[in-house]
């Protein structure tokens, strides 16, 4: 299933470079992308695992830019 | 971002009176500088100390307190502040510039209907086109919105559909006709029935696919994510060797000096100005294009069309209009009137598109009174009575079959012989008709750089050549089922050079599978047409094979844009370390090539944006 998050006060193009890694590294994730300039994330993964994907994708996003905040698009 | 400015301001005026030092004390200077320090730079020193305790180590604002701080110590204070006022400046401009650019980008986008006018008896009701259902009346009025896809039940009016086509000539719309959302109504009052609802109307997909377009990256952004990966850590790195090797191996260097050129490499190894202008190029690219009535799904299209060698055409649909049309009327002896006026009677019962093609050249009402009979002769034509004449039209079989001699002439297209009064009376060729800009399509491709042009059809050998011909391709392939098309296609894969690219132009509906094979499909005359939105990596909304060449224009223009960008900050970014090495370039310089240079590099990205002169 796709899901599409917007990160509110997305600052730094290398940060959102560093959360779309660290997100594509998750489990269960199958692709991830963060869009520096339309400051969306999308989030393609397996659907029972998309509730732990969303609460790990947001630790990821508060450790590398604390000001930023995910809602759902 | 005010206050960030009013701190810039203040902090550089204590700055100003502490370099200007009126009173001629150290320790005063020191404490102005020290004060004026805090004034700017408190912010970034206090990121980067939350930022280490929570275990993230190298960010920007770490290296630049870090590079800072201790410039302080080895006691060049004017210099630490210095380059935290400019560091910053820069990040105010930053931050303009990408604001600033998000807002031209939402602006491009601006086709999304804000609400939907629905009628709910005698009432109108201001809604959400997302609430709207499938079978709701709605009305539009002038300089509206249409919000939803549907059908016009009353009310005439002109439409601008150019934010979806890129075509600015105004579409004139009556009752019975569909309207798409996202167009704008001009000048009338409609009202229309909804026949999608909003997720599954124009506008939405539209958007959906450009603002999805980047999460297919390019190989040069993929590129600039790797390289970003290992910049940091490797400069990093050769900053901690420079800042204590030489002194100890060189005899008279000193620990001061070569610190100074470390904290340089560390103002110098944030790789924000790639990660930033890449991408916004290649999304600025693909939002242009988007306003030319060109859909690219991604940054990896757009990249692989801009190298594009060789260019497939499918005939009917792409350069010809796959609609029949008569093109050429022989007369032996009748006035032309009279004889298409004749043969469109005798082929009034039939519903074929020849038929069909003849009705329409012809243009007037067929009066039943002035046929007396009518028979079909299967596979060959009709033999009719019309004003007590007896007609025959068909094929070449029929005149054999009737033993009426006629003129055996090469001719291209479907034509049809008639006879009357059982003497041959002349025929009129009917066929697919050319594009009007299909000849300046194929011209402008060759302009563009592409090296061959092919086209593909079904049709016979002599049609096929005929419009190939007059259209100046290179190549072209006729007679062909649809399995020879993918062989075709396989071939001219082989054909075309390591890095050079294929892409394949066609309606997107019958040619799925040679639009996958195709290292780019492109679909034409995707307005409206669901399947070749889903089909294509490049969706052409309106009919034109002309748009290909301007795909391509704006997609070198891109890449152009994007490889600049990659040099030019890699380049300074290299030059600035160095010089910083061997102790020619100041912290000043360092600071340029960090924040300098990606401001610089994001206002070249904007130029994609712009694709109104392509």
């Amino acid at each position: 299933m796709k899901k599409t998050f917007r990160l509110e006060g997305l600052g730094c193009a290398n940060c959102a470079a560093k959360m779309e890694t660290a997100i594509k590294k998750l489990d269960g994730v199958w692709e991830a992308s963060v869009n520096f300039i339309t400051t969306k994330l999308v989030i393609e993964g397996e659907e029972e695992k998309m509730a732990g994907i969303m609460t790990e994708s947001e630790k990821i996003i508060k450790k590398i830019e604390p000001d930023v905040v995910m809602k759902k698009a | 971002m005010k206050s960030h400015l009013r701190r810039i301001i203040l902090g550089g005026i204590i700055y100003g009176v502490a370099v200007v030092n009126p009173i001629d004390n150290f320790w005063l200077e020191v404490a102005l500088f020290l004060i004026s320090f805090i004034v700017v730079g408190s912010d970034v020193v206090w990121r980067a100390v939350t930022n280490i305790l929570k275990g993230k180590v190298f960010d920007e604002n770490f290296l630049m307190s870090l590079a800072t701080i201790g410039a302080f110590f080895v006691g060049d204070f004017s210099e630490g502040v210095a380059v935290m006022l400019f560091y910053q400046v820069g990040e105010l401009f930053q931050s303009y510039a990408v604001a600033k650019s998000r807002k031209s980008i939402a602006e491009l986008m601006d086709i999304r209907p804000d609400y939907a006018n629905v009628k709910k008896g005698d009432e109108i009701v201001r809604m959400d086109p997302d609430e709207v259902m499938v079978g709701d009346l709605i009305v539009i009025k002038a300089g509206e919105k249409i919000p939803l896809d549907g059908r016009v039940v009353e009310g005439v009016t002109m439409i601008d559909t150019s934010a979806l086509t890129g075509e600015s000539v105004p579409r004139e719309i009556e009752a019975g006709n569909d309207v798409l959302s996202g167009c704008i109504n001009i000048n009338g009052f409609i009202t229309v029935e909804v026949t999608k609802e909003y997720g599954e109307s124009t506008v939405n997909k539209i958007l959906d696919l450009v603002e999805n377009a980047s999460s297919k990256k390019s190989k040069s952004e993929q590129f600039i994510t790797k390289f970003a990966r290992y910049y940091t850590p490797v400069v990093v790195i050769i900053a901690a060797v420079l800042a204590f090797v030489p002194p100890l191996l060189i005899e008279g260097a000193t620990f001061d000096d070569w610190i100074y050129r470390a904290l340089s490499f560390l103002v110098v190894s944030c790789p924000c100005a790639l990660v930033i202008s890449v991408p916004l190029s290649f999304f600025g690219g693909i939002g242009g294009a988007s306003r030319k009535g060109i859909l690219v799904k991604g940054g990896n299209y757009m990249e692989a069309l801009a190298k594009a060698e060789i260019v497939v055409f499918d005939k009917t649909g792409t350069l010809t209009k796959g609609v029949f049309k008569v093109q050429e009327i022989h007369s032996v002896s009748l006035p032309k009137e009279e004889f298409l006026e004749l043969t469109a009677y005798a082929e009034s019962y039939s519903n074929h598109p020849i038929s069909l093609s003849l009705q329409s050249a012809y243009g007037k009402d067929i009066d039943q009174k002035r046929i007396l009979s009518v028979d079909e002769i299967a596979g060959h034509g009709v033999s009719a009575v019309i004003d007590n004449r007896l007609v025959l039209a068909g094929n070449y079989k029929l005149m054999d079959k009737m033993d009426i001699s006629y003129s055996k002439s090469e001719l291209t297209g479907t034509v049809v012989h008639v006879a009357i009064d059982r003497q041959y009376a002349g025929y009129i060729v009917i066929a697919d008709e050319i594009k009007e800009d299909a000849v300046a399509a194929v011209e402008s491709l060759k302009e563009a750089g592409i090296l061959k042009t092919v086209m593909l059809t079904g049709d016979s050998k002599s049609i096929g050549e005929k419009v190939g011909n007059a259209l100046g391709i290179d190549k072209v392939y006729t007679e062909l089922l649809p399995a020879d098309k993918v062989q075709i296609m396989e071939d001219l894969l082989k054909e075309k050079s390591n890095r050079g690219m294929l892409a394949y132009a066609g309606d997107g509906i019958n040619d799925a599978p040679v639009l996958a094979r195709a290292d780019i499909g492109i679909a034409m005359g995707g307005l409206g047409s669901d399947a070749a939105i889903e089909a294509a990596d490049i969706v052409i909304m309106t009919d034109e094979p002309s748009k290909i060449a301007t795909a391509i224009r704006i997609s070198k223009k891109t890449l152009n844009i994007a490889l600049q960008n990659i040099v030019f900050a890699i380049g300074i970014k290299i030059i600035v370390l160095i010089l910083s090495a061997i102790g020619l370039a100041s912290m000043w310089a360092a600071v340029f090539a960090d924040v300098g240079v990606t401001v610089l590099a994001i206002i070249n990205s904007f130029r994609a944006l712009h694709v109104s002169n392509i």
